[in-house]
């Protein structure tokens, strides 16, 4: 008897524990742990001159407007610089979300230039843990300008140059995301025998956020090339910059000593050095537009 | 023999609560705010639920990231800028239905319900009260409600340059297809 009034008791708890369980403990039993992207490491396909681990999802076209102006030690004749604007424009589209493209022209040496972005692993933490992102992009510039001796027999690969680029990301956290930024670049023709063909570079940059919509932005390139013998000063690109987002736009203002805005200009032909003044101020503006819904 | 009667009846109870568990782990949960200037419209479906029939409870659980948008950038801001959902991932609904007597689980049809509880968007809760339809068909039961909700409540500051482009009232629609949960 007592043993039926005990069983009659342990059933009395049991049913009593099941009945108060909590739903909310029961969905999450029942959901499997989920595979969490990692999104937004920055919020711009660049960092400030350089491409950020950022591409377009598919179907998003960004057009973008860049400026560098002069130098802004050249004083208040030139207006620091203002007087004088390189600009670039280019129409970047993500065709997978994947896959992202673009095209571009620049008044710095004539350049047109087009790049490939590809997304080859993507940060995430949940059922699939994920350190950091990583991309390559590769991109191909045609200076179009006439040539400087008509005489020589020229050909159309000289205009060429090459880069190829491996992108490491990682947000850290909601505020801080930092890349680096291996890269290559190939000159077909470069002005005289002391500079070289191929160059080594590896960048840096990282991001702040400050507010919301507010970043901090850093990028630095070390050029590995032995700077000394080439026929120009070359010195290591550095920029800092602001991002400002206000829906589909973001603008970047941007300090920089280099004025080019294609990887084979900032990191191989960056004739200012920060230490004299030789200091840039421009901006890039985004604006996307989506193209084909999802 | 005592014993194992003892563990049918205990069988059965477990049974008899399990029976009365409905569980859904692809449920709707939409949103929708129309100005002149955008439309914008977020929707999940992978909204996990589960109803409980003996005790008219309900809860929902939709994560943030699960929200899907014609623009992808529309996507990164909902979740970067408004919902924050590296902070806050989740998004819950822990309530009661308040008429439970009017529904009959026994008979298919469509039963109006209403619904109390809390809703938790951005770590904030507030309680809700809305009216809804309970569908009971065979082999399960569906719900649908339509409510509105004000972002603000949930501390999800707009900024003055899109205020124009984001309705104050979110349109919120749900629609859940529930079946019996079984163990596993």
């Amino acid at each position: 008897m007592r043993r039926i009034s005990l069983s009659v008791l342990f059933i009395l708890v049991c049913f009593g524990v099941f009945a108060q369980e909590d739903l909310m403990n029961l969905l999450n039993e029942n959901n499997p742990k989920e595979i969490n992207f990692t999104t937004a490491t920055f919020k711009s396909t660049r960092i400030l001159n350089g491409h950020s681990i950022e591409r377009m999802p598919a179907g998003q076209l960004d057009v973008r407007i860049s400026h560098r102006f002069g130098r802004i030690n050249t004083g208040a004749y030139e207006f620091f610089g203002l007087d004088q604007a390189n600009m670039h424009l280019s129409l970047e589209y993500g065709i997978f979300n994947w896959l992202m493209v673009g095209v571009g022209r620049g008044n710095y040496e004539k350049t047109f230039d087009g790049f490939t972005k590809f997304s080859i692993l993507r940060q995430s933490s949940g059922a699939k843990s994920m350190p950091v992102s990583l991309s390559v992009l590769t991109s191909v510039a045609m200076n179009s300008l006439k040539w400087p001796d008509q005489t020589r027999t020229n050909y159309f690969s000289s205009r060429l140059s090459y880069v190829g680029q491996v992108l490491i990301a990682r947000k850290f956290n909601q505020a801080f995301s930092f890349q680096l930024t291996p890269s290559y670049v190939h000159r077909n023709l470069v002005s005289t025998e002391l500079d070289p063909n191929d160059l080594y570079a590896l960048g840096a940059g990282g991001r702040l956020k400050l507010t919301k919509r507010i970043s901090l932005n850093a990028e630095y390139y070390y050029l590995a090339n032995p700077k000394s013998y080439m026929s120009q000063q070359i010195y290591n690109p550095l920029s800092v910059g602001i991002d400002i987002e206000t829906g589909g736009h973001v603008f970047q203002f941007i300090f920089t000593n280099s004025v080019a805005m294609i990887e084979k200009g900032f990191i191989g032909e960056t004739t200012g050095s920060w230490a004299k003044g030789d200091i840039h101020f421009g901006f890039n503006i985004s604006r996307v537009f989506t193209l084909k819904k999802h | 023999m005592k014993r194992i009667i003892f563990f049918f009846f205990f069988l059965n109870i477990v049974f008899a609560v399990n029976g009365q568990k409905y569980m859904t782990k692809n449920g709707f949960i939409g949103f929708y705010s129309h100005t002149p200037m955008e439309d914008i419209k977020g929707d999940n479906n992978q909204v996990a639920g589960v109803l409980d029939i003996s005790t008219g409870e309900m809860v929902f659980q939709a994560l943030i990231k699960s929200f899907h948008f014609d623009r992808a950038l529309m996507e990164e801001h909902f979740n970067e800028n408004y919902l924050e959902s590296d902070k806050f991932p989740k998004s819950s609904f822990k309530g009661k239905i308040t008429n439970l007597s009017s529904v009959d689980f026994s008979k298919t049809g469509i039963y109006n319900v209403t619904v109390e509880g809390d809703l938790t968007i951005h770590d904030v809760t507030n309680k809700i009260s809305t009216k809804g339809t309970l569908e009971v068909v065979t082999g399960g039961i569906n719900a649908n409600s339509k409510f509105n909700i004000i972002p603000e409540d949930y501390k999800i500051n707009i900024p003055g340059v899109v205020r124009e482009k984001i309705n104050k009232n979110l349109e919120v629609t749900v629609t859940m297809k529930y079946t019996p949960l079984e163990k596993k």
